[in-house]
């Protein structure tokens, strides 16, 4: 059974129509044939001209559906030999961060991805994809280790944020999170990151301030949730579309603002209809935002990606 | 000022505005314990609460005052930015915000506010924010500013002092505002690359994107005592445990006994701490009085 979101349910209603119909055509009428290809053609336009025009707040819903491919799907499909590698020597390990070798298009690279669970029990192993301190500490832990061996960093970046909790502030979630971003920053080594769903705020860009950021075509990536911006600045839990058109947070606004450097293009009605093909894509846009950075040395990969950030910011929309 | 403003012109006041009783500002009442102080005595005692010892807000002007020599210091002009960079609304246009907190701090003016001076005779570069101005939050200008105040400290060889007071990003400039914390991180690094220490004073309250970039970064780090320190607000994990928080959770004292601050420090010996610090880290080997050597016994 597919899972579909609230905006969606008039092409829901045809598509299991469509269904319906295809269980009784077993018989052989040529007639109920006929329906079906009708149907299935003006369900194919709706979700074509859904997907085509979909609202800041219904891109925060994709990007948050249950079936979209996460991190780990994403490592399996595109990571060979993949060996993770646990814990931040310091506490503990946090599965809400993954980490650790692979090899991409043949090359030997780190890989760092948040994972948020696909079910009731790997989402609770995964802590719903938010990570504590013990997450951050791995992740530069493991971007020292690329260092060292010289090899490419990929993220994967899909969370709703850093873990709001008692522990994690006792550990410091800020000094980790602050650590990770000069982290990413100090690299000698290419690094490129992918939103694939949600980018949320400092959880995000503590293993995003990368070289070259892809983005998927309906991800989001803000520094507040709309819900948390509602929430602040309207007093109230309501206005949450509102606050997801004022935040800018799509990757095609994002990319106006320079913040992004592609968009990749999703499978019609999002990379939950199409998981392969959605990786597969990803995977091919990940190669091509690393190509022009492995030529560089470790000097010149710094200056590109500190001089890509102090640009940031200098126009608006 | 001529003689007609200073001297007349009160006169005349004097004479047309009844006289109140109390003025406005002779007593304060302290947001903790809820003593009344007098403000005179407040001001002498740094707006720390003579009765609870509660450590009040400081406007920039005050905080660049006790941090350096004398009270003495130099303002920097800040870089120009772009200005509501979204053209965000929410129940109010951010342009007007930004206007009504300018027309308060002055035009152009934003949450942070860069001095250079002396700090137990070195030179130093400080970067204090202005919690007033909407929260103290950090968007581009702010960003800017701490570029630009670390820019300054490398120029004069001078340690960086920075003072957050702030509840995290500005909103309002949506992924730039989060753009930030990658920014003040470069910053602070141009700062230590040149082998200069980098001083961070947090105080009430230094949270979310803010903690968790610059502030934390510091070589040294210091707090005031019971200021709010941390990365998520404490009603997000409220709700999110569904338990009360622990006594003095993310405070100052809290922080220290978790190793997260090196120390708590009245605001009283804070000038004198950094002097010290600045002083054991800038001058590794002062011209040492000579220690004869012992003699041997005849």
């Amino acid at each position: 059974m597919r899972h579909f979101l609230d905006f969606e349910r008039p092409i829901a209603e045809l598509e299991s129509k469509v269904e319906e119909l295809r269980h009784l055509s077993n018989a052989g009428d040529l007639n109920i044939a006929d329906e079906v290809a009708r149907l299935e053609t003006k369900a194919d336009r709706l979700l074509r001209q859904t997907y085509a025009k979909l609202s800041p707040w219904q891109k925060v819903l994709v990007a948050r559906h249950p079936e979209r491919p996460h991190a780990r799907d994403y490592i399996d499909a595109l990571v060979t030999d993949w060996t993770p590698l646990a814990g931040d020597r310091c506490f503990g390990e946090d599965r809400a961060i993954l980490g650790g070798l692979g090899r991409f298009r043949g090359r030997s690279v780190v890989v760092l991805g948040q994972e948020k669970g696909s079910d009731t029990e790997s989402r609770v192993r995964h802590n719903f994809g938010m990570a504590k301190p013990e997450g951050y500490r791995k992740a530069r832990r493991l971007m020292e280790l690329a260092d060292r061996f010289g090899l490419p960093v990929i993220a994967f970046v899909d969370t709703a944020g850093a873990y709001p909790g008692v522990e994690a502030e006792a550990r410091g979630q800020a000094e980790a999170i602050a650590r990770s971003i000069e982290a990413c920053l100090r690299l000698k080594v290419p690094m490129v990151a992918a939103i694939i769903g949600e980018g949320g705020s400092g959880g995000a860009i503590a293993i995003a301030a990368a070289n070259s950021v892809v983005m998927l075509e309906h991800a989001v990536y803000s520094v507040i949730s709309p819900e948390g911006c509602s929430s602040i600045l309207w007093r109230s839990a309501e206005n949450a579309q509102e606050a997801a058109e004022a935040l800018k947070l799509t990757a095609q606004d994002l990319l106006k603002l320079g913040v992004i450097d592609a968009v990749v293009p999703e499978p019609l009605g999002g990379a939950h209809r199409q998981r392969g093909e959605a990786i597969a894509a990803l995977g091919d846009a990940l190669e091509r935002a690393l190509q022009p950075l492995l030529g560089l040395d470790g000097a010149a990969l710094k200056a590109h990606r500190r001089n890509k950030y102090l640009a940031m910011g200098s126009k608006g929309l | 000022m001529s003689w007609l403003t200073n001297f007349v012109l009160p006169k005349i006041r004097a004479v047309v505005t009844p006289k109140r009783e109390v003025p406005d500002n002779l007593w304060d009442k302290c947001p903790k314990c809820e003593q009344m102080l007098f403000h005179r005595e407040l001001e002498q005692n740094l707006f720390v609460c003579h009765n609870c010892g509660h450590h009040m807000r400081l406007d920039p002007a005050r905080r660049l005052k006790i941090l350096f020599d004398d009270g003495q210091y130099t303002k920097i002009e800040l870089p120009k930015t772009v200005q509501d960079p979204l053209k965000f609304r929410d129940r109010k246009r951010y342009s007007e915000r930004l206007k009504e907190a300018q027309a308060k701090s002055g035009p152009g003016s934003d949450a942070l506010v860069v001095a250079h001076g002396r700090i137990g005779g070195h030179p130093a570069v400080a970067a204090v924010f202005d919690f007033s101005f909407m929260g103290g939050s950090m968007g581009i200008a702010v960003g800017e500013g701490l570029i630009a105040a670390a820019r300054l400290a490398v120029l004069q060889e001078a340690p960086l002092i920075v003072v957050p007071a702030s509840g995290g990003a500005r909103m309002q400039e949506g992924i730039l505002s989060l753009m930030q914390m990658p920014r003040s991180v470069l910053a602070v690094e141009e700062v230590k690359e040149a082998g200069l220490p980098y001083i961070v004073v947090l105080t009430d309250p230094t949270t979310g994107g803010v903690s968790a970039s610059f502030a934390m970064l510091g070589d040294v780090t210091l707090a005031e005592p019971g200021a709010v320190i941390g990365f998520a607000g404490q009603r997000v994990i409220e709700e999110t445990i569904r338990e009360k928080l622990p006594e003095g959770f993310q405070r100052s004292e809290y922080l220290l006994e978790h190793g997260m601050v090196d120390m708590v420090v009245h605001r009283k010996e804070l000038h004198e701490t950094l002097a010290r610090l600045i002083d054991l880290l800038r001058r590794p080997h002062p011209s040492a009085e000579v220690v004869p050597l012992p003699q041997p016994a005849a």
